[in-house]
């Protein structure tokens, strides 16, 4: 009763609402719905909170320069708490309910593989802003993603290793969906390239001392560098431990780190420590012919004037994947799903927060390991190795 | 060899100290009236997020953390004043679920004022970790230690010497009884959850330097700490604080020996095999049931 | 008369029968058939936790282990092995209930919170289990899981089917299964309720000592409840499975144990009705705070406190209450 009683009041505001606006300009075309579920709280909050808050500030600075194929853009997102069941349950709202134009969301693996089978079935273009290479691997038709997979991390990371010599490796790794993924990633990546892990441990999202691993890890003969794949506060306190246990290994990081809370929440201990991550840390270390170098210094400071908070790589996923939507209906000439997704897998040469996306039929990423930089923390604060 | 074994000691003495306190903290509250807290993370997460907004604010550590151990006491005795006391006619199942939706309400309010983030709070004492025999002691380890032990003498004082603890022991002995004897039980309740608030904030701040705190770090850390609780045998105080180190020398052990993936299962286990092989828990009252 | 309407058994289930499936008149989208397919399974889950709370007085803090374990057995076996849906769901069923008695059949000797801390624990080993055996269970991560199929014949929430000439897309489909499941989840419950098992079981809640003293075998019949219960749990976590095509560990998380609990005591312990009242509400309300955006889970703590204080047997007790109340005063007031 009360849902029929809901649907009433929103039809009837609804109609009130359009009212309004015809009366205000006749022509107003109806609006591109932009459908997004994220994480907005919950343990993974800290990617889907700077990615609402870049959907948000965009959609706005869009309709204010007169949005899209002349249509205005509207934001419908739900916060789906870091819980797969809800990410499906929103999806299908967005899909079905809202019947929203594309979807440009999913913070997390779980979230994203959790609504695929409804986005393949519905064929709505998707856009996912989580990492693992489940999601674009094998090719799903409507399926995209802007964040660089856990495995292009893993060879970035690995590569840098190899150069500098290191060939018996120590893992440490998060039970959660990052660091699980991450963890099968680099034991592959490890494999091909003729790296040795002679140690793995991992460590759950509640855990508040990883001391004991990390012992166990400095106490395997023959390690040579130290990699932690995890997102979260756990990598900080891994980097802590790290550090209180006088290891002096070379340590790394992954990219589900790169943001500056990470610096400020891990202190002196990360001094020392590389990780992948896109430019966006370190925009102004960039040369002036590199092309990323105009659009991430954008992105920042746009981000840090809006919201008086620090920007982090996660917000960037989300500026791509509203950008790739946004450039997408334009190529297309309209929302036509078909068009839209044809348009997508066409997309060459945009150049993003997050590197340059070149998509086709057989890459729905469209990013090569190369738009990763290897950063060092140095005096706190990140610096570009090259 | 020995070195490794006092790593994983260390390691689980001082999280196992964290998880007592907050074991104690389900231990009075259950003793008094049945309940089972679940927002008792969040006493802990109240003090390690109040004292670390309150430093941040320029006032000095000290006030802070006495600060946020008081609001902390406040929020526990408006939870029964507000939660528990007027529904004193319902089940106890019941009033466990008022306190999950008490949990939900906390730290929603905590998001809302504190933000998502997790926070850095600076070690009471140096930074420069102890070395013994080759492991590393973080000198908070010591602060947790020194002040779980402090606490605990403190509240078998209070049980034993004070007029207010013993009509606390009495009441969880036999409410009717209590009652007869002129002990106003509501106001028992009331001081119960008081002290239980302030015992979760004490641990949540001391071991806020080694964990960063977080407007959900209750959730995990108060879980932890009642299957201390059950280990130890609900109701028993002595069980809470054997509960706890056991839980995290267990936990420790485990990752270090044997495998990290499964020491959270190893410690949930040693809630079965307590079950099974001790009933009453490790350390549990004898109940005897009236009829 | 309201009230001994509402007693009569039958017509209870009458009455549900009539809401369940005049619901679809209200509904007008996919996603509204989505959400009531899922209540509908998620109440046969607790309706099945009813009877152990409600009728042997013990709470289970891990029954999204059980439902999980189905779930993940049904997902395993079908997409791995093969197997079809309905023996996948009697085999998981099964085990289930197997791991409940051996759990639960030395802790309900005891009298007391044990069973919660036992189930407490079980539900987080099978939710570690889950999380960590990433070869079969996909991990983290989560595994896709193939449509229900019976003889080959399959019900998947994208498909069309027609009955009796009536055209119905799959989620229409699938919510008009679910409230038949429902209904003989139902259905079951209350033969339990009214077996001499039934009779026996609340007089163990009623005073355990008196049942002991005039020979009834308490913690048997309260570790054949568990067991039921779990069975329960399993059956409507394996449907969930094929329902949604992809399961995360989430599934059997502890989170939604307490979900599953909360659902029950906010909606009425003991009474059947009560608990499907209670699952709707729960499973409801998070789609309806996303107004309150950043405010919902303090709005979502506040009614869960609200509720139960001032509700404290639940929804439908009191409304029933305050309705058979009002009944009396208008009867009074005419004679």
């Amino acid at each position: 009763m009360l849902k029929t009683f809901m649907r009433r009041a929103g039809k009837f505001a609804a109609i009130a609402a359009a009212g309004l606006v015809m009366s205000a300009s006749v022509q107003a075309a109806e609006p591109i719905k932009i459908g997004s579920f994220l994480s907005v709280t919950g343990p993974a909050s800290f990617l889907g909170d700077p990615e609402l808050k870049t959907l948000q500030m965009y959609v706005d600075k869009i309709n204010e320069d007169g949005g899209v194929l002349g249509r205005q853009l509207e934001l419908i997102h739900y916060d789906d708490v870091g819980n797969a069941s809800s990410a499906r349950n929103f999806a299908s709202r967005l899909i079905r309910s809202d019947q929203v134009d594309i979807i440009v969301g999913g913070s997390t693996t779980g979230a994203t593989m959790a609504a695929v089978p409804l986005v393949e079935q519905a064929k709505v273009p998707f856009i996912s802003l989580a990492g693992a290479v489940v999601i674009t691997t094998p090719v799903k038709e409507w399926v995209f993603k802007t964040p660089q997979t856990d495995r292009m991390a893993a060879e970035r990371i690995l590569t840098d290793m190899k150069d500098r010599g290191f060939t018996k490796i120590g893992l440490i790794s998060g039970t959660g969906g990052f660091g699980a993924s991450g963890r099968k990633q680099t034991l592959d990546v490890a494999k091909d390239m003729g790296i040795e892990i002679v140690a793995d441990e991992t460590y759950s999202g509640s855990d508040t001392d990883m001391t004991a691993q990390l012992t166990n890890i400095r106490n395997t003969d023959g390690v040579q560098a130290v990699l932690n794949f995890g997102f979260g506060q756990g990598p900080a306190i891994v980097t802590r431990n790290y550090a209180q246990l006088g290891i002096k290994l070379p340590f790394y990081q992954s990219h589900g780190v790169a943001s500056d809370s990470f610096l400020k929440l891990a202190g002196d201990s990360a001094e020392g420590l590389r990780l992948p991550a896109s430019p966006l840390l370190v925009p102004n270390a960039l040369p002036d012919s590199d092309p990323q170098k105009a659009v991430v210094q954008n992105y920042k400071s746009e981000y840090e004037a809006r919201w008086d908070s620090k920007v982090s790589t996660f917000g960037g996923y989300a500026y791509d994947g509203l950008m790739l939507a946004v450039k997408a209906i334009e190529a297309a000439g309209s929302t036509d799903h078909a068009a839209v997704r044809e348009a997508l897998e066409n997309i060459k040469g945009y150049v993003g927060v997050t590197g340059e996306f070149n998509m086709s039929p057989e890459d729905h990423n469209g990013l090569d390991a190369d738009s990763f930089r290897i950063l060092e923390v140095q005096n706190g604060d990140w610096k570009l190795i090259d | 060899m020995l070195s490794e074994f006092l790593q994983y000691l260390f390691t689980g003495i001082t999280i196992g100290a964290t998880y007592a306190l907050i074991a104690l903290g389900f231990t009075l509250i259950y003793n008094a009236s049945h309940v089972i807290n679940f927002a008792q993370g969040e006493f802990l997460m109240i003090g390690g997020m109040t004292t670390v907004s309150l430093t941040a604010m320029g006032v000095p550590m000290l006030l802070a953390i006495i600060l946020a151990v008081l609001l902390a006491g406040v929020f526990g005795i408006l939870l029964q004043r507000f939660a528990i006391a007027p529904a004193k006619q319902a089940d106890v199942v019941t009033l466990i679920i008022i306190t999950i939706g008490a949990s939900i309400f906390i730290r929603g309010l905590a998001q809302l004022v504190w933000g998502k983030e997790y926070h850095v709070m600076p070690n009471f004492s140096s930074d420069e970790p102890i070395r013994i025999f080759g492991a590393v002691l973080n000198s908070q380890s010591l602060w947790v230690l020194g002040i779980g032990a402090v606490l605990v003498v403190a509240l078998v004082l209070f049980f034993t010497r004070t007029l207010i603890g013993k009509a606390i022991l009495a009441t969880s002995m036999n409410k009717e009884a209590a009652r007869l004897v002129g002990i106003r039980t509501q106001l028992v309740l009331m001081l119960a959850f008081m002290v239980s608030a302030l015992l979760g904030s004490i641990a949540g701040v001391v071991v806020a330097p080694i964990t960063f705190t977080s407007y959900d770090i209750g959730i995990m850390l108060g879980l932890k700490g009642f299957v201390a609780a059950a280990i130890g045998g609900l109701g028993s105080g002595v069980g809470a604080v054997v509960g706890g180190l056991l839980l995290g020398v267990v936990e420790a052990m485990t990752a270090g020996y044997i495998s990290s993936d499964y020491k959270d299962a190893v410690a949930f286990s040693m809630i079965l095999v307590v079950l099974f092989f001790m009933p009453r828990g490790l350390f549990g009252a004898k109940v005897v049931e009236r009829v | 008369m309201l009230n001994q309407f509402m007693q009569s058994r039958l017509r209870g289930l009458i009455v549900l029968a009539v809401i369940l499936y005049t619901i679809p008149a209200f509904l007008s989208n996919p996603f509204h058939y989505d959400l009531a397919t899922q209540m509908a399974i998620i109440a046969a889950t607790v309706v099945g936790l009813n009877l152990l709370v409600g009728f042997a007085g013990q709470i289970s803090l891990g029954h999204a282990g059980f439902f999980g374990l189905g779930a993940y057995f049904t997902g395993i076996m079908t997409g791995n092995y093969g197997w079809s849906a309905i023996p996948a769901l009697v085999v998981g069923g099964i085990l289930v209930g197997i791991l409940a008695w051996v759990v639960g059949r030395p802790i309900l000797r005891l009298k007391g919170h044990y069973l919660s801390m036992a189930t407490l624990a079980v539900g987080f080993i099978i939710a570690i289990v889950i999380n960590n055996e990433s070869q079969i269970t996909g991990g983290p991560d989560g595994m896709p899981v193939p449509p229900f199929d019976v003889f080959g014949w399959e019900l998947s929430p994208f498909g069309s089917y027609s009955l009796f000439g009536i055209e119905l897309n799959g989620s229409q489909a699938w919510y008009l299964f679910a409230a038949a499941v429902l209904l003989v989840a139902v259905w079951l419950a209350q033969n339990l309720i009214d077996s001499p098992i039934g009779r026996a079981l609340r007089s163990v809640h009623g005073s355990e000592v008196a049942a002991r003293v005039v020979g009834v075998n308490t913690a048997r019949y309260k570790s054949l409840v568990f067991v039921i219960s779990a069975i329960y749990a399993s059956v409507m976590g394996g449907l969930y499975a094929h329902f949604q095509g992809f399961i995360t560990p989430a599934v059997a998380s502890f989170d939604f144990s307490i979900v599953l609990i909360t659902m029950v005591v906010l909606g009425g312990m003991g009474s059947t009705m009560g608990v499907i009242l209670g699952a709707v509400v729960l499973k409801l309300l998070p789609q309806v705070l996303t107004h309150f955006q950043e405010m919902e889970a303090v709005m979502f703590g506040l009614i869960l406190m609200l509720t139960m204080i001032f509700m404290p047997k639940g929804l439908l007790p009191t409304l029933q209450m305050a309705v058979s109340k009002r009944l009396k005063k208008r009867a009074g007031g005419q004679a």
